[in-house]
């Protein structure tokens, strides 16, 4: 583990990032969905190191009963960070930060679920982190909406999030941990990508109103690549069964 | 205005978000399409259908979510005092009614409902009530209905259930022709087989996750015939629905 | 876990429409403009046993933050740095809705959005709040009390943890070698700061945005957004909070209306330490005056009862 004395430089004298990146460079991103039996969707999701399993259970009946709503199918989220997820074993207590980000993922997910149409009933996603390298919480939150698609529920449209940040002064795409631990900035944005909705927007760190502008646009545009292997992925699973002769 | 514009080809495979069609249309599948002013938004991983003037999205995954009316397959899951729990596969357990059930009134005080309907028990019913406010009941008050004494079960996508029965049932009416095997499609997608024979059963069972895993690709009803035939040969099945001298139990 | 909310405070939907109607006319229910936050009333030093605290009184929104400074270990990424812990507690006093028991979900966001938009920007000078380095540094503990909830917790949470630290004073410790005294009936010295910074919530309700939410207001919000503002104009941190979405356009609207009201929020805080500052020690002139009246006075009867 490195500690904070001996802060790497972050952007090269070539102007690449520590780990050879350019600034508005995605890590090599995976996906896969169906990859759970008993789960009516799921989906791992991998940025870089980064690795995240989610899982859907639903609609199905709440439990206890009374959390339902009359009107609406309630979601219930659960981002955990599993024991060997980080460098140093992390309890498998729920954290403040877990608590936290729990409630940002369900509200990052809460605008593109058609709850309506099932009154009283539950959804239920639980995100485990399985490795942690930076930008855990936006990799969730593409693996749940791929997780969602993959149950079958009504969705208006995929969420897909990816963290920008500043480091060294400069604005990047995607930051892992080291960017995250040293930076100046990070930033963690979702969006629904074809209706242009922003679901989740966090900053933990320093920017000028300019420097957050041009973030916000890199966050988008990297979300429209996320967005499009997304896509693809959802389409393979069944562009790749082939008729058995 | 009047201008229609379809943004996907007939029968794409299209993912939630994803534009269908532009301008007026008639949703058949209200749950799978939404609407944006006159734009029309796939909900649902499925394919997309349309017409001139109408939008079907059949989602390719999914859960089966009642509504009155429904036939399904159930699966006792607990006796009451005067009713037992079913599990249909739905967001909530129904429940069946000894009163409906039995015909008559019941004494509580002096019979067992297990008697009856015990855990693991299977029956047939109807969904009569299911709303928002109450989950759903069941009657087994009609022609078929009631419990399951034999043949056997099984389970595929729900969502798959309306390719396993085809359009005006042509892929039933296939599957139970070619086989000579009286086959229920709940549409909890149970599916409920009863054959003359074990091979029979078999090859059902092999055509309809053939069905399950390639529903989305078209031609499947000819498929399907062909597949049935070869698995007949395999078995040396061939000419007859009965099979009687190859019995293998 | 997480759960959609099902026991929010829940108004009468005639009244949530009027809210709506009004708001999408440009006006609000009590009758103050989009952009006009509630009547803002800050009392410092109001917790005598703190370090550093304040009451605030936002519309009937009610808020006390307490600070106080103990000594510590420091984390060991930063050896050479005091450490800020942020809690908050929403005391059941404040809400029909507010349970006794550990802290929910709102309020963990709460102090943790606070905890960010002071931590980033360093906005406290935790260098200067190390005794022995590597080894026993102050820990600034900030607990934010909710007592009354009427409607955004965050920004008056932020604005009394604020006047907090400003009055803050860094109690008197001895080091010697491993050893310290820690005397808190005197101080060395003002908490040391490098930062101003204030939160500033907006709130969206189709496509019209408002500042400074009450509690009714908030039910019928699509959305928030919370901007941490410093007073070098930097945006120190953001948090959208609640279910709906935003487009970037509203978002960069937001923004720079919360750099503008966290300007205005940020000098109310200045001034109303200027006032208090100078009101005790006005008062404290005064008392100082009377004692030293009493005292000439006793002297006075002693130098009498000396010349009898």
């Amino acid at each position: 583990m490195v500690s904070k004395e001996e802060k790497p430089k972050l952007i090269r004298d070539d102007g690449l990032r520590h780990d050879g990146r350019r600034p508005d460079e995605l890590r090599p991103i995976k996906m896969q969905v169906g990859v759970l039996k008993n789960a009516n969707g799921s989906a791992l999701v991998e940025y870089g190191k980064t690795r995240v399993l989610a899982a859907v259970y639903g609609p199905r009946e709440p439990q206890p009963k009374h959390i339902s709503l009359p009107y609406r199918a309630i979601l219930r989220c659960r981002y955990h960070m599993a024991p060997f997820s980080t460098h140093e074993r992390k309890s498998p207590a729920p954290t403040r930060r877990e608590i936290e980000l729990s409630k940002v993922i369900r509200e990052a997910l809460e605008p593109i679920v058609i709850s309506e149409m099932f009154p009283r009933a539950s959804i239920d996603i639980y995100i485990e982190v399985l490795n942690a390298d930076g930008g855990t919480r936006t990799t969730s939150i593409t693996a749940a909406s791929l997780a969602l698609a993959d149950a079958g529920i009504p969705v208006r449209d995929l969420v897909t999030g990816v963290a920008v940040g500043k480091v060294d002064g400069v604005i990047v795409l995607d930051i892992d941990e080291v960017e995250d631990m040293y930076g100046e900035a990070d930033m963690p944005v979702a969006a629904a990508p074809s209706l242009g909705k922003i679901t989740l927007l966090q900053l933990n760190g320093v920017l000028t109103p300019g420097e957050f502008e041009e973030a916000l646009d890199l966050a988008m545009r990297g979300i429209q690549e996320i967005y499009k292997i997304q896509r693809e992925v959802l389409k393979t699973k069944y562009l790749k069964v082939k008729v058995e002769e | 205005m009047g201008r229609k514009k379809a943004q996907s080809e007939n029968r794409e495979l299209v993912i939630p978000g994803q534009l269908i069609a532009e301008g007026e249309f008639k949703v058949a599948t209200p749950n799978y399409i939404y609407r944006v002013g006159n734009r029309y938004y796939s909900a649902v991983v499925g394919l997309a259908e349309v017409t001139e003037d109408s939008l079907t999205v059949i989602p390719l995954e999914g859960f089966y979510y009642p509504s009155p009316g429904d036939v399904v397959i159930g699966v006792i899951r607990n006796v009451g005092i005067t009713s037992w729990e079913v599990d249909i596969r739905a967001p909530f357990p129904a429940t069946l009614y000894a009163a409906d059930f039995l015909g008559r009134p019941i004494n509580p005080a002096k019979e067992d409902l297990s008697d009856y309907l015990n855990i693991g028990d299977v029956v047939l019913a109807k969904v009569e009530v299911f709303d928002r406010t109450r989950d759903p009941i069941l009657t087994t008050k009609g022609k078929g209905l009631g419990k399951v004494t034999k043949g056997s079960v099984i389970e595929i996508s729900p969502v798959k259930v309306p390719r396993v029965i085809g359009k005006k049932g042509s892929m039933h009416q296939t599957l139970e022709s070619e086989t000579g095997c009286k086959i229920t499609v709940a549409k909890n997608g149970r599916i409920l087989i009863e054959c003359p024979n074990k091979q029979l059963e078999e090859i059902v069972v092999l055509a309809v996750r053939k069905i399950e895993r390639e529903a989305h690709i078209p031609g499947l009803t000819d498929r399907i015939k062909e597949f049935i035939l070869k698995e007949k040969v395999r078995r040396g099945l061939l000419g007859g629905e009965q099979g009687g001298e190859t019995e293998a139990d | 876990m997480s759960i959609t909310p099902s026991s929010d405070y829940i108004i009468p939907k005639l009244k949530a429409e009027t809210i709506v109607s009004l708001i999408k006319k440009g006006v609000r229910a009590s009758g103050r403009g989009l952009e006009d936050f509630r009547e803002l009333g800050i009392v410092t030093n109001y917790i005598p046993n703190a370090d550093g605290s304040a009451f605030v009184k936002l519309g009937n929104t009610q808020v006390i933050a307490g600070v106080k400074l103990e000594l510590g270990t420091p984390y060991p990424d930063t050896p050479n740095e005091g450490a800020i812990v942020v809690s908050a507690e929403f005391v059941p006093t404040a809400s029909p809705l507010f349970e006794p028991g550990p802290p929910d979900e709102n309020a963990i966001e709460l102090a943790r959005v606070i905890d960010r938009s002071l931590r980033e920007i360093k906005a406290i000078d935790l260098g200067k709040l190390v005794l022995i380095p590597g080894k026993r540094v102050w820990v600034v503990w900030i607990d934010i009390y909710v007592l009354d909830h009427d409607g955004n917790l965050i920004d008056a949470s932020s604005i009394a943890t604020l006047a907090a630290l400003l009055t803050a004073r860094v109690p008197k410790a001895e080091v010697e070698g491993e050893e310290i005294r820690v005397d808190k009936s005197e101080y060395t010295g003002p908490l040391p700061m490098n930062r101003k910074v204030v939160t500033v919530t907006i709130g969206k309700i189709d496509k019209i945005m408002l500042v400074d939410p009450d509690i009714e207001e908030e039910t019928v919000l699509d959305t928030k957004l919370v901007i941490a503002v410093s007073d070098d104009e930097r945006i120190a941190g953001l948090q959208k909070s609640g279910m709906g979405a935003l487009d970037k356009n509203e978002v960069l609207k937001m923004t720079e209306l919360a750099m503008k009201k966290g300007k205005e929020i940020i000098e109310v805080v200045e001034k109303s330490i200027e006032t208090s500052t100078r009101e005790a020690s006005a008062e404290q002139a005064t008392r100082k005056l009377r004692e030293d009246s009493e005292d000439t006075g006793m002297k006075g009867e002693n130098e009498e009862e000396t010349s009898q």
